[in-house]
């Protein structure tokens, strides 16, 4: 600790900060630009100027820049004084000579950091009377607009695009007066993070093209609290509604989880939740193409009636879906009828994931935890693709060898471009093992590029060389052996090593292999940890609830063992053979959908019922950390559509119960629900503390969820009705859909609809709701941890497999995660179907030779239960003998599965 | 007792012929709607959007009156037309709301939003005074006859280039080395 003199008075401030860290930390409002917390200073815009005095006979002073000056013992500054105040606003009227004047058209119009740095400083009239210097602007793919005039050089951009998230096609173009951000030439930005530029820019350079197609000014959207539905990592963030759809998606700050970044799948991910083709009402299916709407009270009544018809009703859950709908589902069926809904190749994963989790000795780190770990080893897993944010704390991870550097040689850790030289290249030391080639290769000290079976063989030979007591693998040739020696030496050497593997291979063994990896560092005594990767947000907690797997319920329904089912936000579809889910749904008497969007398996249910999406719905996600957090709904849907009849999945199913039971609808309050969930299931007792109660108040107000400022509210639905309806009521959570309410940032509370604080309308504003600027939540940071590791290890496991050997004529399928088109409710959104590539079938060179098929050709790729034809890519990186096919593309493909392949005739080459 | 009665009595015939003399001075009332009000070029009445002096629409959606509206009766929304200009897809004013304080006028960029003489709106259902876009829409540029937004702003529309806005050099080629 130090103290600080600030314009005369005293404070305690942490001595690794820079002056700027510190004089925000306190609440000093300090205008800046170019500093940044995750990426710290390199004083390229002289905004943050003070003045500096060596000590009290020091009248004079001089001006230092406060983000480059350490905030070392007995400074002092200050911030009020007239020249530093004059040379800040000096500052700024340089930095706006070139300004388009168009904040009216800018989409970062009200959100804009320089627009407050402006009224800040106090500049508001051009006095600079000469021409203005222009630019062409770029196109930079569906999700980046871009307009370069805004630009006042602060390199930012190119900070977080080449050196916190790895891009190489955005850089720094010119000098001097020509300087210009953007691509070498036009071109879609292929980093899976470019949507943080919008956050990142201080002005509107970088602003979200979908948002501007529906634009809304940041004044008057709608928030809440939520957890990104579209991976297991459980980023936070702030969806913002206007007129009944989801309009932006926000980061809201988490200081263990996202902080200040989240991936575009997130970002860009959510139009699924406005699509017109959406079910708003019930819907009775009576035969193939006879549909008929229903309202809430018929379709109640059809449902308990072919409920209680029914003789046994199967129940199947859902990954995608909040624990409270699983567990009401579970309820309404019963322990024993209740399926989880994932397939059961998924599931036998989950469950050995799960057993690590208790038994592997490691925790589970945060992703603030991985960015201090000092060697990784990801078994199995393309980071990007499965997991993308926690890709990217990996990465720091891995450049976090800089700051041990500089640490040593006394520089601060906030000095990025001298740390950045210092390190060159040095980094911690990172291992991939994976069939092809990852986005995190570049940083990684090897990259083996193995099958499945090879990766968990070396895991294997990985722990048995840190631990000689865990099984050794026989047969490994010369190479491996040195390779799994040298990972076991900078695991065993290093000070946190990581583990991370995942169920994206569908490979236990590999999570085995993990798994004993992390037991020979566990008996080490090592503060390690192991993460493995799950696929779906809620992949995690459903496989809490104990559910059998989505075959059993099928087989049930298919020997008439049960003759109605109930299926919650789920497309079976997507996870097992699309004839199998028909004949199973066909044989059965009722089949009752609740979900949000018109899925295969909502086509083919007798009766459907509007589900809310995460958008419009409570409930409790458990992330792959284990972390059970709560999203809220932003919105309510019959606000703007009167005609909707959306319903949490939970609701309905309390209704379906009721209705079951021949009672009335008893009045639940969702918090009830939750504690019900965590008495039924003890694995869960700690999601009651994951949120605060509906009972939550500030200084006795509700929390609000509308900006103060929130326009329109007299209008926006008077071509339906002049006299406005009063706010709809939310008795289940602390938030109200109206601008009434507390939104302030001085009291410390954890769930933070929007960051905004007076004089702060850009995200930058998150610094006042935090400790310490980049540190946690002054409330506290949402959401409780559930999946701790139990005490003592659990011996090793000996299932070694086999090495992959190519069979000939035969290929084994390898079912590749991708970022954009892999996840199903995500694909349904136009920006990410814009952005994902084209699918291809990935084949070894050799593989390709022997087809004598060349990259571009159109495959056949044949298994027992599929026929699917795809455009050919040779991938060098990929070992022989393995079909690489991208997610999401047809169910029956599994990873392991045996598939035969030809060309297509006529295409260019014959068939060999 | 008398000489109290005379003052009061003149009094009263003083202010009986004050108040008959008023029906010869000139009437501040006029009877309206027979005779047409005086209304000053400034005054605060039923509001327009005008257009720029080359007729094309002014109002750029930034939703700036939108937000000073203290009664929150303006909603609009933004569209984006095929040159690149942004323009209200729809704009909605809910008359039975205003207050005609002229708070968006005054926040307005563009001078597309103005307030004009005219108070002559009563309608007998309240649903009547909801206009749309094409209710508010008129064909002039209003009191201000010369602005022209995107002649300044360096918002690049069809016909319009980059560097091509008040005050703007062309644009610069980043591939020269030369200052």
């Amino acid at each position: 600790m130090a103290t600080i003199q600030v314009d005369g008075r005293r404070y305690a401030v942490d001595d690794r900060d820079n002056l700027l860290q510190a004089c925000l930390t306190l609440g000093f409002d300090l205008p800046y630009f170019c500093w940044h917390p995750a990426m710290g200073s390199v004083g390229a815009c002289r905004q943050c100027a003070v003045k500096q005095y060596r000590d009290a006979d020091d009248t004079q002073g001089a001006l230092v820049m406060a983000c480059m000056t350490p905030a070392a013992d007995g400074t002092r500054i200050s911030i009020a004084d007239d020249q530093a105040r004059e040379f800040r606003a000096n500052v700024i009227e340089w930095l706006m000579v070139h300004h388009p004047h168009d904040c009216p058209v800018c989409e970062e119009g009200g959100h804009c950091h320089l627009q407050d740095m402006t009224v800040m400083t106090g500049h508001h009239r051009r006095r600079y009377r000469f021409r203005k210097r222009t630019h062409r602007n770029q196109y930079l793919g569906p999700f980046i607009a871009h307009e370069m005039n805004r630009c006042i050089t602060c390199y930012r951009c190119v900070r977080f695009y080449r050196d916190y998230a790895g891009g190489t096609d955005l850089g720094a173009f010119g000098a001097g007066d020509n300087i210009y951000f953007g691509r070498h030439r036009e071109g879609v930005l292929e980093n899976a993070f470019a949507g943080n530029l919008t956050e990142v820019c201080p002005t509107g350079v970088f602003t979200d093209r979908p948002h501007s197609e529906r634009y809304a000014r940041k004044w008057d959207l709608q928030f809440a609290p939520s957890v990104c539905h579209q991976c297991a990592v459980g980023c936070n963030t702030s969806p913002g509604e206007r007129y009944g759809e989801i309009r932006r998606i926000e980061n809201r700050y988490h200081g263990e989880v996202n902080r200040f970044f989240l991936c575009d799948r997130g970002r860009f991910g959510h139009g699924y939740v406005n699509r017109d083709d959406r079910p708003r009402r019930p819907e009775w299916h009576a035969a193939a193409g006879e549909t008929r709407v229903l309202d809430v009270d018929e379709a109640l009544e059809r449902g308990g009636e072919a409920l209680r018809r029914a003789r046994r009703v199967i129940g199947i859950g859902s990954p995608r879906a909040s624990l409270e709908s699983n567990h009401q589902l579970c309820e309404l069926v019963g322990q024993d009828n209740f399926s989880t809904g994932i397939a059961e190749r998924e599931q036998v994963c989950l469950a050995r994931m799960r057993r690590l989790n208790l038994d592997a000795g490691l925790p589970t780190p945060t992703l603030r935890e991985v960015e201090a770990h000092d060697a990784v080893l990801v078994l199995g897993e393309d980071l990007i693709a499965s997991a993308a944010r926690l890709g990217l704390a990996v990465r720091q991870a891995v450049l976090g060898r800089r700051e041990v550097l500089a640490e040593a040689r006394d520089i601060p850790a906030w000095n990025a471009e001298a740390v950045m030289t210092l390190a060159q290249d040095a980094r911690h030391p990172l291992f991939i093992a994976y069939p092809t080639t990852t986005e995190l290769d570049a940083i990684a000290e090897r990259c083996l590029h193995l099958a499945p079976d090879d990766i968990a063989r070396l895991g294997f030979a990985v722990a048995h060389a840190i631990d000689a007591t865990a099984p050794a693998v026989g047969g490994l040739d010369e190479r491996t052996r040195a390779t799994a020696e040298r990972i076991a030496e900078a695991l065993r050497s290093a000070r946190r090593p990581l583990v991370i593997a995942g169920g994206s291979l569908e490979s236990p063994a590999i999570l085995e292999a993990a798994g004993n990896v992390a037991r020979a560092l566990a008996t080490r005594e090592r503060r390690g940890g192991l993460t493995l990767v799950r696929r779906e947000a809620n992949s995690t907690g459903v496989e809490l609830l104990d559910g059998r797997p989505l075959e059993w319920a099928l087989d049930a329904l298919g020997q008439g063992d049960a003759d109605a089912v109930v299926v919650l936000e789920n497309d079976l579809h997507r996870r097992l053979p699309g004839e199998r889910v028909d004949r199973a749904l066909a044989a059965a008497e009722t089949v009752i959908a609740l979900d949000h969007q018109r899925t295969a398996t909502w086509e083919r249910a007798h009766l459907g019922l509007p589900a809310a999406s995460f958008a419009e719905a409570d409930g409790t996600l458990v992330s792959l950390e284990g972390r059970a957090q709560r999203f809220y709904p932003v919105y309510e849907p019959r606000y703007h559509r009167p005609e909707s009849r959306i319903h949490p999945g939970w609701r309905w199913l309390l209704a379906l119960h009721a209705g079951l039971q021949r009672r009335t609808l008893p009045d639940v309050a969702f918090d009830d629900l939750t504690r019900d969930c965590a008495r039924r299931h003890p694995v869960l007792a700690g999601i009651v503390a994951a949120a605060p109660g509906a009972d939550e108040r500030v200084c006795g107000l509700k929390l609000a969820r509308q900006p103060h400022r929130y326009s329109g509210r007299t209008a926006m639905r008077a071509d339906l009705d002049v006299s406005e309806p009063s706010p709809p009521r939310d008795p289940d959570t602390p938030f109200t859909f109206s601008m009434e309410g507390y939104a302030g940032f001085d009291r410390p509370r954890r769930e933070v609809p929007f960051a905004w604080a007076p004089g702060w309308n850009s995200p930058q504003a998150w610094n006042k709701f935090t400790d310490e600027v980049g540190g946690h939540l002054r409330g506290g940071d949402p959401g409780a941890r559930l999946l701790e590791p139990a005490a003592g290890v659990a011996g090793h496991v000996d299932a070694i497999p086999p090495p992959f050997e190519a069979g000939v004529g035969e290929w084994r399928v390898v079912v590749l995660p991708r970022l954009f088109g892999g996840e199903e409710t995500s694909s349904r959104a136009a920006p990410i179907m814009a952005r994902a590539p084209a699918p291809t079938l990935r084949l070894a060179p050799a593989d390709a030779r022997r087809l004598a098929a060349e990259a571009g050709d159109t495959l056949v790729i044949e298994t027992s239960l599929v026929h699917l034809t795809l455009p050919l890519l040779v991938d060098a990186a990929l070992p022989s003998g393995l079909v690489g096919i991208p997610a999401g593309l047809a169910a029956a493909l599994s990873s392991g599965a045996p598939a035969r392949l030809s060309v297509v005739p006529g295409d260019g080459e014959a068939q060999p | 007792m008398w000489t109290s009665l005379i003052p009061a009595t003149w009094s009263q015939l003083r202010t009986l012929g004050m108040v008959f003399r008023h029906a010869f001075r000139k009437r501040e009332t006029v009877s309206y709607p027979e005779e047409a009000v005086y209304l000053s070029p400034r005054f605060r009445g039923r509001i327009v959007l005008t257009r720029d002096p080359d007729g094309e629409e002014r109002c750029v959606a930034c939703n700036l009156c939108a937000v000073a509206c203290p009664v929150d009766c303006i909603a609009l929304e933004k569209g984006e037309a095929e040159d690149g200009r942004w323009y209200p897809a729809s704009f909605r004013i809910n008359f039975s709301r205003c207050i005609y304080c002229g708070m968006c006028e005054e926040a307005c960029p563009t001078s597309a939003i103005q307030l004009t003489p005219d108070f002559e709106m009563s309608e007998y259902r309240r649903q009547d005074m909801v206009y749309e876009k094409e209710d508010l829409q008129i064909d002039g540029p209003g009191k201000d006859h010369d602005y022209h937004f995107y002649k300044v702003a360096g918002l690049a529309i069809a016909g319009k280039g980059k560097g091509e806005a008040q005050d703007e050099k062309p644009p610069r080629d980043v591939r020269t080395l030369l200052p």
